[in-house]
C-alpha cells in the first residue's frame, strides 16, 4: 500500500499546483500510515517535492513525453501506481491532468472524483468532499474500488512544508506508439494564465468596448495578475473565450478576483465561487455581483481603476 | 461518418440548486432541464458535419423516462435517432460503461461528449469512454476538422491552444468554440414536429456497479455582507491588512 502523487511540472520546473497536490497527498499517506511516492516526468530538481512531503520520487526521463500526450502520460501514471502498489492516486485539476484522469481511472480500474475540496472525511468507507453543480454545492461522495483517483482542486488545500528529504530513482514505463500528434503550441510566454494566477482581473460590459481594456491590462500588470471577461464580453468578441469565466467558460480559484463593470450573472457567480476574496467595482449598487463579493466600490470603472492603478503602483513600489 | 453525441440532461444554468430527502438527493421542483450546454455545442458541430460534409447523427442519454423531452429536443434541432439507456446515471464510469457499449454496437467514426456536465462537473465520461472502445481522444476541443479517416483539432490548455492532429474513431470532450454561441439553434415548429416521429429507442443497461456515489449535498455556508468602501485608499488597506491578499 502506498499514496501516489502525479507532479505536474513545464520546461523541466514544477508548477505551483505539483507543490499543492503533494501536501494533501503527503496528509492522505499519514492518515493511511503509508508512505507517499511521486511521479515526474521530465522535470528537474525533484528534491523539491520532499520538502512538501514526498518520501520518494520517480523520475521518468523519456523524449517521447516532451510533449503532452494522454495515453501516454496515463500510462506512465498508472505504471508507477501499480509499481508502488499504491491505493490512493492523487493529481490537479490543469487542463492536462483533467485530460489524462479518466484514462488512469480506466487502467487502474479505479474510482475516480474530480474538483475535490478537502481531506477524505473518512478513511472506510472512503468518503470524499467535492464540489458539484459549478461551485454552487458540494457532495460528499464514497469511492467502493480498492484504488481511488481523487483530483485537487486549485487552491483547495494550500502548500504545507515537512522536513522530509525524498529520495530520487528512475523510472522506466513501457509506452505505446501514440496516435495523436501535437502539431502546434499557441501560448503566450509572457502572460500569467488564468489557471495558474492568485489574482484575476475580470471585467464585463460595463467597460464598453474593447478599446478599454488598457486600464483592465494595466492593473493585471501590476498585480502580476491573469485578465478574465464575463461571457456576453467573449461572445461579442471583445476579448478572447479562453478569457471567459462562469458556468461554461473557466472556473477560477484565485485568492484575489477582482470583477470590473460586472453584474453577476449567477452563471458567472458560479465560476468565481472558489475564488478566496472578491471585490467589485460597478456603477449600479443593486449589481447582484455586490451580494456575492467581499469589498465593494460603487462607482465608474473609468474613473476608479485609473485611481486604483496609480495607487496600487504606488503601494508595490511600497511594499516590494 | 457516423457520428454519436452524448447527451447529459441537466438544470438550466439559472437553477437554484437546492436537495429534498435530507439532502440525498437534488431537489427537481421548479427546475427546468436542458441539454448540458457543452454537448450542446457539441451536437451543433454534429449538424455542421451532417449538412456540409454528410454524415448520420445519433444522440444518447443515459437515464429515466424523465430525460426523453430533451433527446426529442436533440431531435428537433436535426438528429436522426436518440436512444435512451434506461438506467440511473449514477457515476461518471457506469455513465462511460453503458456508452461504451451503445458505442460498440453502432460502430461510431465520431463521438462528441461535453467537456463536463454543469451537474456533477465530473469531467470524465468522455475520456473512460474513449479508453474503453480503444478510440483517441482529445479533451476540452474547441475545433474540429475531419477529412476521411483524419482529424485536426485544437483543444484548449492552460493558458493557450494546442493543435492536435489525429484518427477516427475519436472521442472528444467539447466546449464552446466547437461552435459560436450564436450558431446554436432553436427548434422550429417543423423541427419539433419532425421530432416526434423520428426514433427514439429505449435500451436496457448493461448490469454493473457504481465506483463512486454521491451519499450527502450541502451548499455553501452563506457568506457576510459586502464591505463597501468610498475610495480606493480604503480598499488597498483593507485587502493588503484585512484580507492579507496583496
Amino acid at each position: 500500500m502506498s499514496v501516489l502523487v502525479y507532479t505536474e511540472s513545464e520546461n523541466g520546473s514544477f508548477k505551483k499546483t505539483a507543490f499543492e497536490v503533494v501536501s494533501y497527498a503527503k496528509a492522505i499517506a499519514t492518515e493511511l500510515g503509508t508512505t507517499l511516492t511521486a511521479v515526474s516526468i521530465n522535470a528537474s530538481n525533484t528534491s523539491q517535492l520532499g520538502v512538501y512531503g514526498a518520501d520518494k520520487v520517480l523520475e521518468i526521463t523519456n523524449d517521447s513525453l516532451a510533449n503532452f500526450d494522454s495515453q501516454a502520460y496515463a500510462d506512465a501514471i498508472s505504471q508507477a501506481a501499480t509499481s508502488q502498489d499504491a491505493t490512493v492516486v492523487v493529481l490537479s485539476q490543469t487542463a492536462n491532468a483533467k485530460f489524462m484522469a479518466p484514462l488512469v481511472a480506466v487502467n487502474l480500474e479505479a474510482g475516480y472524483v474530480s474538483n475535490v475540496v478537502a481531506l477524505p472525511q473518512s478513511i472506510t468507507p472512503f468518503k470524499i468532499k467535492h464540489s458539484v453543480y459549478t461551485n454552487k454545492a458540494f457532495s460528499l461522495t464514497q469511492i467502493n474500488t480498492p484504488v481511488k483517483i481523487i483530483g485537487l482542486g486549485k487552491n483547495a488545500y494550500g502548500l504545507h512544508e515537512t522536513s522530509a528529504a525524498a529520495v530520487s530513482e528512475a523510472f522506466s514505463p513501457t509506452l505505446q506508439q501514440s496516435n495523436t500528434k501535437v502539431i502546434s503550441v499557441d501560448k503566450a510566454t509572457d502572460k500569467v494564465t488564468i489557471a495558474d494566477a492568485e489574482v484575476v482581473v475580470s471585467a464585463g460590459r460595463g467597460l464598453k468596448g474593447p478599446e478599454n481594456w488598457g486600464m483592465i491590462e494595466e492593473m493585471a500588470t501590476i498585480l502580476g495578475a491573469a485578465t478574465a471577461c464575463s461571457k456576453p464580453v467573449s461572445d461579442m468578441g471583445w476579448r478572447s473565450h479562453g478569457e471567459h469565466v462562469g458556468q461554461t467558460g473557466k472556473p477560477v480559484a484565485a485568492t484575489l478576483y477582482i470583477a470590473i463593470g460586472i453584474s453577476g450573472a449567477i452563471q458567472h457567480l458560479a465560476g468565481i465561487n472558489s475564488s478566496k476574496i472578491k471585490v467589485v467595482i460597478n456603477t449600479d449598487p443593486e449589481a447582484p455581483f455586490f451580494k456575492a463579493a467581499d469589498y465593494g466600490i460603487v462607482g465608474d470603472a473609468f474613473e476608479i481603476v485609473p485611481q486604483l492603478n496609480e495607487k496600487l503602483k504606488a503601494f508595490k513600489a511600497q511594499n516590494a | 461518418m457516423k457520428i454519436l453525441v452524448c447527451i447529459s440532461h441537466v438544470p438550466d444554468t439559472t437553477s437554484k440548486i437546492n436537495f429534498a430527502d435530507n439532502d440525498t438527493k437534488f431537489d427537481t421542483n421548479g427546475v427546468n432541464f436542458v441539454i448540458n450546454p457543452n454537448d450542446e455545442f457539441g451536437l451543433t458541430r454534429a449538424m455542421w458535419f451532417k449538412e456540409k460534409q454528410g454524415a448520420s447523427v445519433h444522440v444518447v442519454n443515459v437515464g429515466g423516462p424523465e430525460t426523453e423531452p430533451t433527446l426529442r429536443k436533440a431531435l428537433a434541432i436535426g438528429a436522426d435517432e436518440a436512444i435512451r439507456i434506461d438506467t440511473p446515471a449514477t457515476d461518471g464510469y457506469s455513465v462511460a460503461l453503458q456508452l461504451a457499449d451503445v458505442a460498440q454496437q453502432g460502430g461510431y467514426d465520431l463521438i462528441i461528449g461535453g467537456r463536463e456536465s454543469i451537474d456533477y462537473n465530473g469531467g470524465m465520461v468522455p475520456g473512460m469512454l474513449a479508453k474503453m472502445i480503444g478510440a483517441n481522444f482529445v479533451n476540452t476541443c474547441i475545433s474540429l476538422e475531419i477529412e476521411g479517416s483524419s482529424a485536426t483539432a485544437i483543444r484548449e490548455i492552460d493558458g493557450g491552444k494546442e493543435t492536435l492532429q489525429t484518427t477516427l474513431p475519436l472521442v472528444i470532450g467539447g466546449q464552446k468554440g466547437l461552435v459560436e454561441e450564436s450558431d446554436l439553434r432553436i427548434p422550429n415548429m417543423r423541427g419539433i414536429m419532425q421530432a416526434r416521429s423520428k426514433p427514439l429507442h429505449v435500451k436496457q443497461g448493461v448490469e454493473q456497479s457504481p465506483r463512486s456515489q454521491a451519499t450527502t449535498f450541502e451548499k455553501p455556508a452563506p457568506r457576510g455582507a459586502v464591505k463597501l468602501v468610498d475610495n480606493v485608499d480604503e480598499l488597498i488597506d483593507l485587502l493588503h491588512n484585512e484580507a492579507k491578499v496583496i
